[in-house]
């Protein structure tokens, strides 16, 4: 089944400098309760956006009226931990298309390519001068390009190359879906069962 | 050209290589609960296809249970309907469930190698990171994410790269009062929360290979938080003793010539790693997580750390714990003592923690629950006299489930209260909001539920 195609974005940005956010951060265990894909970005990190009395914790970055835009800016080891996919639905309920860290955690990232949000890996220092740029304006503006494999700090216009898997990104680009693949192949992995039985 | 044990399983179920792409993989065995197997349902209605292959797919409801009353009905609606749905799915799409009540129920990766559904040079997979478990027995298992748990129901098949491979070997005698959970919890705190990312692990060397099956498993079950795809470890006496007799293992003498292809399951003496880890058995010491990662462990006899390239992660994760960088744990208040998951909730983790209170008492300031990882642990730890020593201590012996390993239940630790824990994860939260979790073995955690403070198991033993 057809899914969304990802096409170019200019967005401003949201940065969440902390590393190693996991994705009980991302949504806690006690919000996935739920039997559809939909809804979870109203628990996107529930814990640091909410207090204990559900009251908005304002110095928490979602709260702080500063930042938006449709790409996430998150710190090293992004996504570590849990496999659970509510966490790529959470970030992409909520409106992001795009994630950027300078390293993912494995199930995370596939979980993330599976459902149309884009994750970046940057290096260390390029995770750095875009934080930087937040930092001196939270509006600045990024262009994100797949076809070309650029994210581009339009303020300044340092364009940083990004790696992506070739298939992946013709099945971003074309919104093509992996069971869709999967099912095309039920003839060879009939045969792959027949010599493996 | 020489092999690992990795290349040989995983090469032996590729369908379909995708030039610059990932491969398709054939899966053997999947396992579902209720928590991330909905949507991937409700994916095959919106298609209008059936489950491929439903008899390769085995269902238990544990994530989100009730551990007391399962006879009653859920009270939580939502978790009720999502444990019904699963019931619902089970039927409707031919697949076996061991559901509530059901005396084959229990945490997925408890059942699967219990019941002889998890063996050698299997593909397993399971929309749960833990699934690395079954890797003990020389199965590449793994965690997914709910698209490819509809994938495996589609075509039993997922499309994945292959993972690098990393050995890391540990070798020596392990001391007395070093356990599997030790053994992991260190390798851990020297790999680090992420140094397994993109890779496969295989673990060897004699203090693995000196591990019983339940061991093997702690360790291969944490391997994802190091980041790993997995773990694994060659399969050999001990886990075809182990699987012997076992309700889905091979019987008579199909056991036998299972056994004789199991046996050449193991890495060629010539195979290379992309990275190798060696470790002494004899540095390791009784372990206990002071931070919000897996990664953040220490001796227990240890402090904890006040290098000078602290760096706001580590201080907002002290100022979380309540905790400061160069203090001492030892002595240390707990409130809680929790003994259960897939990583330890097994029979040999509730001997171990009988054995050690037998004829004590918890201390009055624990609160202590002991969550048997199955109905076929609870009933074992029934016959085996288990559950009246644990009572008489003052555990709460609770029934099977996941519990307060992700807090999905009903069985969260409040806000601000320190939990010494047998599962796996530490992070902000994940006990329940607010709740300190500190990472141990079932011995040290034992020995924290009879002196109410972090102690060093070792002298108590």
């Amino acid at each position: 089944m057809a899914k969304n195609k990802f096409h170019k974005i200019v967005t401003s940005a949201v940065p969440l400098p902390s590393e190693n956010v996991d994705t009980d951060q991302i949504i806690p265990a006690r919000f996935l309760k739920a039997t559809s894909r939909d809804g979870f970005g109203e628990n996107l990190f529930r814990d640091w956006r909410y207090d204990a009395r559900n009251e908005p914790i304002k110095s928490f970055i979602l709260n702080d009226g500063k930042f938006s835009g449709e790409m996430l800016i998150g710190g090293k080891n992004f996504g570590c931990g849990s496999s659970r996919e509510h966490a790529a639905w959470a970030i992409h309920d909520y409106g992001f298309k795009v994630v950027v860290s300078s390293f993912f955690a494995d199930i995370f990232k596939n979980n993330a390519l599976n459902n149309s949000l884009l994750p970046i890996q940057v290096s260390d220092e390029e995770l750095a001068l875009i934080f930087a740029s937040i930092d001196d304006n939270p509006s600045s503006k990024f262009e994100v390009d797949l076809e070309s494999q650029q994210l581009t700090i339009l303020e300044t216009g340092h364009a940083i190359s990004f790696e992506i898997n070739p298939y992946k990104k013709e099945c971003l680009l074309n919104g093509y879906d992996d069971i869709d693949y999967l099912l095309n192949l039920k003839a060879e992995i009939e045969v792959f069962e027949q010599n493996n039985a | 050209m020489a092999k690992t044990l990795f290349d040989k399983i995983w090469d032996a179920h590729v369908v379909k290589r995708i030039e610059n792409g990932p491969s398709v993989v054939y899966i053997d065995r999947h396992l579902i609960h209720e928590v991330t197997s909905p949507q991937a349902f409700a994916g095959l209605e919106k298609r209008g296809i059936p489950v491929y292959q439903p008899k390769k797919t085995i269902a238990t409801a544990d994530h989100n249970v009730p551990t007391i009353n399962q006879h009653l009905p859920i009270k939580d609606q939502l978790s009720k309907f999502q444990v019904d749905k699963l019931t619902e799915n089970c039927e409707k799409f031919g697949i076996t469930l061991y559901g509530l009540n059901h005396p084959y129920q229990g945490i997925v990766h408890v059942i699967g190698p219990q019941l002889g559904i998890t063996q050698p040079g299997m593909t397993i997979v399971c929309g749960d990171s833990h699934t690395s478990t079954h890797g003990a027995f020389g199965a590449i298992a793994f965690g997914i994410g709910t698209s490819e748990v509809e994938m495996v129901f589609a075509t039993q098949c997922i499309m994945q790269p292959k993972a690098k491979k990393m050995r890391i070997t540990v070798d020596g005698q392990l001391g007395k009062g070093v356990t599997a959970k030790d053994v992991v919890l260190y390798i851990i705190s020297e790999v680090s929360t992420s140094g397994g990312t993109g890779y496969f692990i295989e673990y060897a060397g004699s203090a693995i290979t000196g591990l019983s099956m339940e061991g093997r498993m702690t360790v291969c079950n944490m391997s994802i938080e190091m980041g790993a795809r997995g773990g694994l470890i060659a399969p050999d006496q001990l886990t075809f003793d182990y699987l012997r007799d076992r309700e889905f293992a091979p019987k008579e003498k199909e056991f036998d010539r299972a056994v004789e292809k199991w046996s050449e399951l193991h890495t060629d003496d010539e195979a290379v790693f992309d990275k190798e880890f060696h470790f002494d058995a004899s540095d390791i010491e009784p372990m206990i997580t002071y931070g919000t990662n897996p990664g953040m462990g220490t001796k227990i006899t240890g402090k904890i750390p006040s290098n000078g390239d602290a760096n706001k992660s580590i201080e907002k994760s002290l100022s979380y714990m309540g905790l400061k960088p160069g203090e001492n744990l030892i002595g240390k208040e707990i409130d809680y003592v929790f003994v259960g998951s897939c990583t330890n909730g097994r029979i040999e983790d509730l001997r171990a923690v009988a054995e050690f209170v037998k004829g004590k008492q918890k201390a009055d300031n624990i609160t202590a629950w002991i969550v048997p990882g199955s109905k076929q642990v609870e009933q074992q730890a029934q016959e085996e006299g288990l559950t009246e020593i644990l009572e008489k201590a003052g555990f709460q012996l609770r029934q099977p489930g996941c519990s307060a390993c992700l807090g999905m239940n009903e069985d969260k630790i409040p806000q601000g209260k320190y939990s010494v824990s047998t599962s796996n994860r530490n992070f902000e939260g994940r006990q329940g909001p607010g709740a300190r979790t500190m990472l141990a073995s079932p011995l040290t955690a034992a020995a924290v539920a009879v002196t109410g403070r972090i102690v060093d198991p070792r002298e108590l033993i």
